[in-house]
């Protein structure tokens, strides 16, 4: 009580306004994404009027997630490129990063800048790149799943290499250095002391990859050859203006709670055997 | 010790990758840019520099300089990435103010992790969110009638007609834009505002300048690269963008540089020119990102030194 009082007498008064506009903004941020996430429960055609708590549109016989084609088509394909993508970017990745970490001399610091571009190129930059590159250069492999797989992979390699090299900064060299006075050869140095170390950082990057690429649009679509090769993001991208039903909303929901579960799961990892603090564990899983 | 060649090997693989799908994919815009097409429109790139046909890119430097339609969507990129960095500035530095200064403990934890959340959520969902909420009978456009903001647009010029939030309006444009932007600055600016030392500020006070002056001449200067980093952060994405004009305006008087190069390029209507524009919003961008290439590795140094 006090507390309302004193800010009637001083709205102006320390951090308080702060306190407003930041918890305005948390709700402007989240809410609308909690109303689209209700409406995927409306028990009716429309994504504006409420009608009633359903869960058809997840399970329906007609139209819903789980039966309408299109949309399992498109569920399933954005799973299997996010599997793919993880498979090749993750150990690719993990090498890289050592390998960058260690290799000191000429042509190190052109691989350091070429690996962090990515991070920094706009995606309509990259997409028509690779567009042109599968055209042009192997039209062999052509559009589809695997230009695909590869365009991701090009895009979320350096994130892992970003955490597996922070991971690596700060473990040091004394493990090794250990292991090798005691007489381990290199190739153990690496895979009993280096890699075990590493692990936090190598599930939580493959984590980060996953989510990147469940939800990455622009290379995905842009890669994209014919309706069997649709994500979900780009079905989202297709349908947001024209959906007939909630069940665009309900696609939306589930991939929301894949990207959500995959993405704790790294925090929670990479906290528990990395240590650090929130703050720092959130910047270095920031996607 | 490990030989300095196993380094080397480890790294290969993916210096071979990037190599070939990141440096040989951007070779290929430039040899189709400076290439040619055939009949069909399609394009014929030209490897060889030295048989590198400079006229569609003339075409385009010619439209730009008599003020064609590519200088216009050009500068109509520029002014909506400003006025949204702007807006997004006046939101995103109050929020990351008071989070890195004032939200302590649990709440500090929570505040973070609300902060973190639209990162976490599609971009695509987020739009998806607006465009219900802001469709003729949705509950924003509801809420903005009722509250009469639809009529101070309306009597603003800002918005054409009641309920035609998504038809066609330049300002649910740079809504959308903030909206999708906003917590790529928030973060950067709140590392650097976090890691202001207090006893700076401190000192001020104790030196007699009030909270204002002190904010002005201690803790903004020091968030400055923090506020850099942000706005280059949020400008590259934006300055890239095609999704969200389409999604939320979805007329021409809208197209940024990145919807006119989807529809050269992805649509398919003509890659060359695309292509051309492609390099040139890659030449602008530049400047950014070597900005941001060089800050973050001065702030690798700094880390690896401390």
């Amino acid at each position: 009580m006090a507390g309302v009082l004193g800010w009637l007498r001083n709205p102006w008064g320390k951090p308080r306004w702060l306190g407003v506009v930041t918890l305005l903004y948390i709700a402007w941020s989240i809410l609308p994404v909690g109303i689209a996430v209700l409406f995927a429960f409306n028990n009716g055609r429309s994504r504006t009027t409420w009608q009633g708590f359903s869960t058809r549109w997840f399970t329906g016989a007609v139209g819903s997630v789980f039966h309408d084609p299109a949309l399992q088509s498109a569920f399933k394909h954005t799973l299997f490129l996010g599997v793919l993508c993880v498979a090749v970017a993750t150990p690719l990745g993990v090498a890289l990063a050592l390998g960058l970490q260690r290799w000191r001399g000429p042509g190190s610091g052109v691989v350091n800048t070429m690996m962090l571009l990515p991070l920094v190129t706009p995606e309509i930059v990259m997409g028509v790149a690779l567009l042109l590159l599968f055209l042009k250069i192997f039209p062999g492999l052509g559009l589809g799943t695997t230009a695909q797989a590869i365009g991701q992979v090009t895009f979320t390699l350096s994130y892992v290499v970003v955490i597996v090299r922070g991971r690596l900064v700060s473990i040091g060299r004394e493990y090794e250095e250990a292991a090798a006075d005691l007489g381990a050869p290199p190739h153990d140095q690496l895979l009993r002391v280096l890699l075990p170390l590493l692990a936090p950082a190598i599930i939580a990057s493959a984590a980060v990859v996953f989510a990147l690429s469940i939800d990455d649009f622009v290379v995905t679509q842009y890669l994209s050859s014919d309706a069997s090769t649709t994500t979900v993001p780009m079905l989202l991208y297709a349908s947001a203006r024209g959906a007939p039903t909630p069940a665009l909303n309900a696609i939306a929901t589930v991939m929301l709670v894949v990207t959500l579960l995959t993405l704790s799961f790294a925090f929670f990892v990479y906290r528990k055997f990395a240590g650090g603090s929130d703050a720092a564990v959130a910047a270095a899983l920031e996607v | 010790m490990t030989s300095r060649w196993t380094w080397r090997f480890l790294a290969l693989p993916g210096v071979v990758w990037l190599s070939l799908f990141f440096i040989v994919a951007f070779y290929a815009v430039i040899a189709v840019a400076f290439g040619n097409q055939d009949s069909f429109s399609q394009p014929v790139p030209f490897w060889n520099p030295l048989d590198w046909n400079v006229g569609y890119v003339l075409d385009v430097l010619r439209d730009i300089w008599h003020g064609g339609q590519y200088l216009t969507v050009f500068l109509r990129t520029f002014a909506f990435v400003a006025i949204a960095m702007a807006v997004s500035l006046a939101i995103g530095y109050p929020v990351a103010y008071f989070a890195a200064r004032h939200a302590h403990g649990k709440w500090g934890g929570i505040v973070l992790l609300a902060l973190v959340l639209p990162f976490w959520i599609n971009y695509l969902m987020r739009m998806l969110a607006w465009i219900n909420l802001l469709s003729p009978d949705g509950w924003a456009t509801r809420l903005l009638h009722s509250i009469g903001i639809e009529r101070l647009f309306i009597s603003l010029g800002l918005l054409s007609s009641r309920g035609g939030w998504l038809d066609g309006q330049e300002s649910t444009v740079i809504f959308a834009l903030v909206y999708g932007y906003v917590p790529f600055l928030i973060l950067p600016l709140y590392a650097s505002l976090d890691r202001i030392d207090q006893r700076h500020i401190e000192a001020a006070r104790d030196l007699g300048a009030s909270p204002f002056s002190g904010f002005l001449r201690v803790t903004l200067p020091l968030s400055r690269p923090g506020i850099l980093a942000g706005a280059v952060l949020t400008a590259l994405p934006m300055f890239g963008d095609y999704y969200t004009p389409d999604l939320v305006c979805a007329a021409p008087k809208c197209n940024m540089i990145g919807n006119q190069i989807d529809q050269l390029t992805r649509q398919g209507s003509e890659k060359v020119t695309g292509a051309v524009l492609t390099i040139a919003l890659a030449v602008v961008l530049l400047v950014l990102m070597i900005y941001y290439l060089r800050a973050t590795r001065r702030a690798g140094k700094e880390a690896a030194e401390a």
